[in-house]
């Protein structure tokens, strides 16, 4: 692959939080996205939608490196993410520069993935003792804020067992918090949730919006939040960007028509 | 001769070889637990040379018997110059024989932690040393515990072998007490009770103790 | 080092050995035939509903599974003579091999016929059918697949342990290898030669065992 199209690192000036540049990603013959052109900026909040199979989970999988890429490249704060600069060229990052890079991103899951043998405070201190080398202390003091912020710090000493599902989800928010990343992404997180305390987590993501000046990506069906909380939203259709923009545009004035057909079945489902 | 009379006679001797059972379990259990770790971790291994020496461990030692794997320690072994004294031979066959029953508990049980635990240690920018022992190992042992308490069963079973290289253990001194009393039944009798006793009322209450802190720890009991 | 394989001693030994193979084969059969059987009735008695029957089974088959095999062989060996009946090395040794491997049979069955839905038992109630039927017709042919790899595992088992029946003078593979050694003083090719021999056993049957349960499965479309 012809790598000289890629800077080492974005300019001065042309620096978003997140570049995907041509990013392809394929599983043997199944072109899952195609050549995918994405900018987030720093402090943006961008919603992805669109219907199932679509690739929007393939696309926080890349960004959290947990999806290799079968060509482009991804940036993450002006610095190559997906490939790391060597001899004056961009080659595929081995593991010691990924774990590097991906420390500036976090992630929840929508099964929330909390350390089942650990307390709600452990799972929020695991990452910032055994990762960033903090003490046990300021990595406390760090969690049991985050903890308090989330609604959580009544619960910290419970098993993930002991808790529900938007109470593990909310604790899963802080653990990834605890890591101070630029970038947060959340996938479908609210979809395995009763829908009584989806509001719970919902609000949490309300809070990072309005109180943090955080990067986000998020994947959802909720069109409402969606449209309530984002900068922009993108609507994915078979592994490319149809159609984005500013919610109200894209809501309430689609130009596509594969988009119009989206919103309108998924209008009748509700 | 009664039982009381017999045991008058004979209990020190078979109260010695139980010892010297108790010994030889410990010690095979240790060494099957370490091995089975390392074949079971080495079994997922990307590097194939790691991986191969672990599967052909694994494969020679469940493919054989017991018996076979301790003849050929203690008698030929030595031919390639490795000395064992009889008692190490026997735990230590005892010990590789368990430990790659155990590597395959060990390999299936690290399987069976959910992908997403992989994931949300890697989010965390974890290394895979970590990842592995202070995520998906911890989990892994709760997984496997059960299995275990099966295989340190067997592993006591397989301990009466070593009675065939001489080890003076409780197998070992029922069959030299019936040889020089044609007691069978007494003798014989007596060491499966023994047997019977520490695996049901020893090995199994230990195992399950240790399930039960296990729960605690996740928080589920 | 200080050994030295010798291939003609090898080749002088080999035939032995292949026809002690036979014996060994022959023994674990004869093994798992009687504990075929055997862990069935084990089995069954512990379904009959009477409950001290169930308490003692269980306890039996604990005790069995709990205890050395080769202290069982010799148990039943030198026994019988206490009391007046002799039985030979071969006898002795297929009654303690069957039996051992009958408890742990026993408890693959029992899985088997526990994983059968309620549902089944009830539907053959329904339209009147005997136990006996409901077993033969009904429960047993659907617990049989998922029994077959449990099974299969001890079919393996019972073959690996047949060298503890030398210790009785079973003329099988490792009494064989033994008698070798001691006319010979020779170690090193008979007792290796018995591992390979095993391992070209066990490992093709183990893998044989998996073809055919993925066979089962698909003939009876699980
Ligand atoms: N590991 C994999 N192997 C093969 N194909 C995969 C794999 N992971 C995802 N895919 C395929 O990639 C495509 C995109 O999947 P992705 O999970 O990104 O969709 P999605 O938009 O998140 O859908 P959903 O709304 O159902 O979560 C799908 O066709 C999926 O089948
Ligand atoms: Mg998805």
């Amino acid at each position: 692959m012809d790598m000289s199209a890629y800077p080492l690192e974005l300019p001065e000036g042309d620096r978003p939080m997140v570049r995907f540049m041509n990013v392809t990603k394929s599983y043997g013959k199944l072109v899952v996205l195609d050549q995918l052109n994405l900018d987030i900026s720093e402090g943006e909040m961008v919603s992805v939608i669109g219907p199932s199979g679509s690739g929007k989970t393939t696309v926080l999988r890349m960004l959290m490196t947990l999806e290799t890429i079968n060509g482009g490249v991804i940036y993450v704060d002006g610095k190559p993410l997906t490939h790391m600069p060597k001899n004056g060229t961009l080659v595929p990052a081995d593991e010691k520069y990924l774990r590097r890079m991906r420390a500036s991103i976090g992630m929840c899951f929508q099964h929330f993935n909390l350390f089942p043998h650990m307390t709600a405070l452990q799972n929020c201190m695991e990452g910032p003792v055994q990762v960033l080398g903090l003490s046990k202390a300021e990595a406390r003091a760090r969690s049991e804020e985050l903890l308090t912020m989330v609604g959580m710090i009544d619960k910290k000493d419970q098993h993930p067992s002991r808790l529900s599902g938007g109470q593990q989800q909310r604790v899963a928010i802080a653990r990834a918090l605890a890591m101070r990343p630029k970038v947060m992404l959340f996938d479908e997180v609210t979809s395995a949730l009763d829908p009584e305390v989806i509001g719970e987590v919902t609000n949490v993501i309300r809070k990072l919006v309005t109180e943090h000046n955080l990067t986000m990506l998020m994947v959802t069906h909720q069109m409402g939040f969606a449209r309530d909380i984002s900068d922009r939203v993108c609507f994915f259709f078979g592994g490319k960007i149809e159609e984005q923009g500013p919610p109200d545009e894209l809501f309430g004035n689609p130009q596509r028509d594969r988009t119009k057909q989206f919103l309108s079945a998924v209008k009748d489902a509700d | 001769m009664s039982i009381w009379e017999y045991m008058q006679i004979y209990g020190a001797r078979l109260a010695s070889g139980t010892a010297i059972t108790c010994a030889q379990f410990v010690l095979a259990a240790l060494i099957a637990i370490v091995v089975a770790l390392l074949a079971g971790l080495g079994k997922l291994s990307q590097n194939w040379l790691i991986r191969g020496t672990s599967v052909v461990y694994i494969e020679i030692f469940r493919g054989t018997s017991l018996l076979v794997q301790l003849y050929w320690i203690f008698f030929v072994l030595p031919l390639f110059g490795i000395t064992l004294p009889k008692f190490v031979a026997g735990f230590v066959s005892v010990g590789l024989n368990v430990g790659s029953y155990g590597a395959e508990l060990v390999r299936g049980a690290i399987q069976s932690v959910p992908k997403g635990q992989w994931e949300a240690a890697y989010a965390l920018s974890m290394s895979p040393a970590k990842r592995m022992r202070r995520i998906i190992l911890p989990q892994a042992i709760g997984i496997m515990l059960p299995p275990w308490g099966n295989l340190l069963i067997e592993l006591l079973k397989g301990t009466a072998l070593v009675s065939l290289i001489s080890v003076a253990d409780l197998m070992f001194q029922a069959k030299q007490i019936n040889a020089s009393t044609f007691l069978s039944a007494q003798s014989f009798g007596i060491a499966l009770v023994i047997y019977y006793i520490l695996a049901r009322f020893f090995i199994t209450p230990f195992m399950r103790r240790m399930e039960r802190a296990m729960a605690r720890r996740l928080g589920k009991a | 080092m200080s050994f030295n394989w010798r291939w003609d001693f090898t080749w002088d030994i080999l035939p032995r050995l292949l026809a002690a193979t036979l014996n060994t084969l022959i023994a674990a059969g004869a093994g798992y035939a009687i504990a075929l059987v055997l862990g069935l009735i084990l089995a069954l008695a512990q379904r009959t509903g009477w409950r001290g029957l169930t308490v003692a089974v269980r306890e039996f088959v604990e005790f069995i599974r709990s205890t050395p095999l080769v202290l069982q062989i010799f148990f039943v060996f030198y026994v019988g003579p206490q009391f007046g009946i002799r039985l030979s090395p071969w006898t002795s040794g297929m009654i303690a091999i069957g039996l051992h491997y009958s408890a742990y049979l026993s408890e693959v069955y029992r899985a088997g016929i526990e994983a059968v839905p309620k549902g089944q038992w009830e539907a053959c109630r329904a339209i009147n059918m005997s136990t006996r039927d409901t077993y033969l017709r009904i429960i047993i042919p659907q617990a049989l697949p998922p029994s077959i790899a449990g099974m299969g595992n001890y079919l393996v088992g019972i073959f690996k342990d047949t060298p503890m029946l030398s210790v009785i003078g079973v003329a099988e593979l490792m009494h064989t290898a033994n008698a070798i050694g001691s006319e010979s003083y020779r170690f090193l090719e008979p007792y290796t030669l018995v591992g390979v021999i095993f391992l070209a056993i066990s490992l093709p049957t183990a893998g044989l065992i998996r073809l055919f349960e993925g066979w089962v499965r698909r003939k009876l479309g699980l």
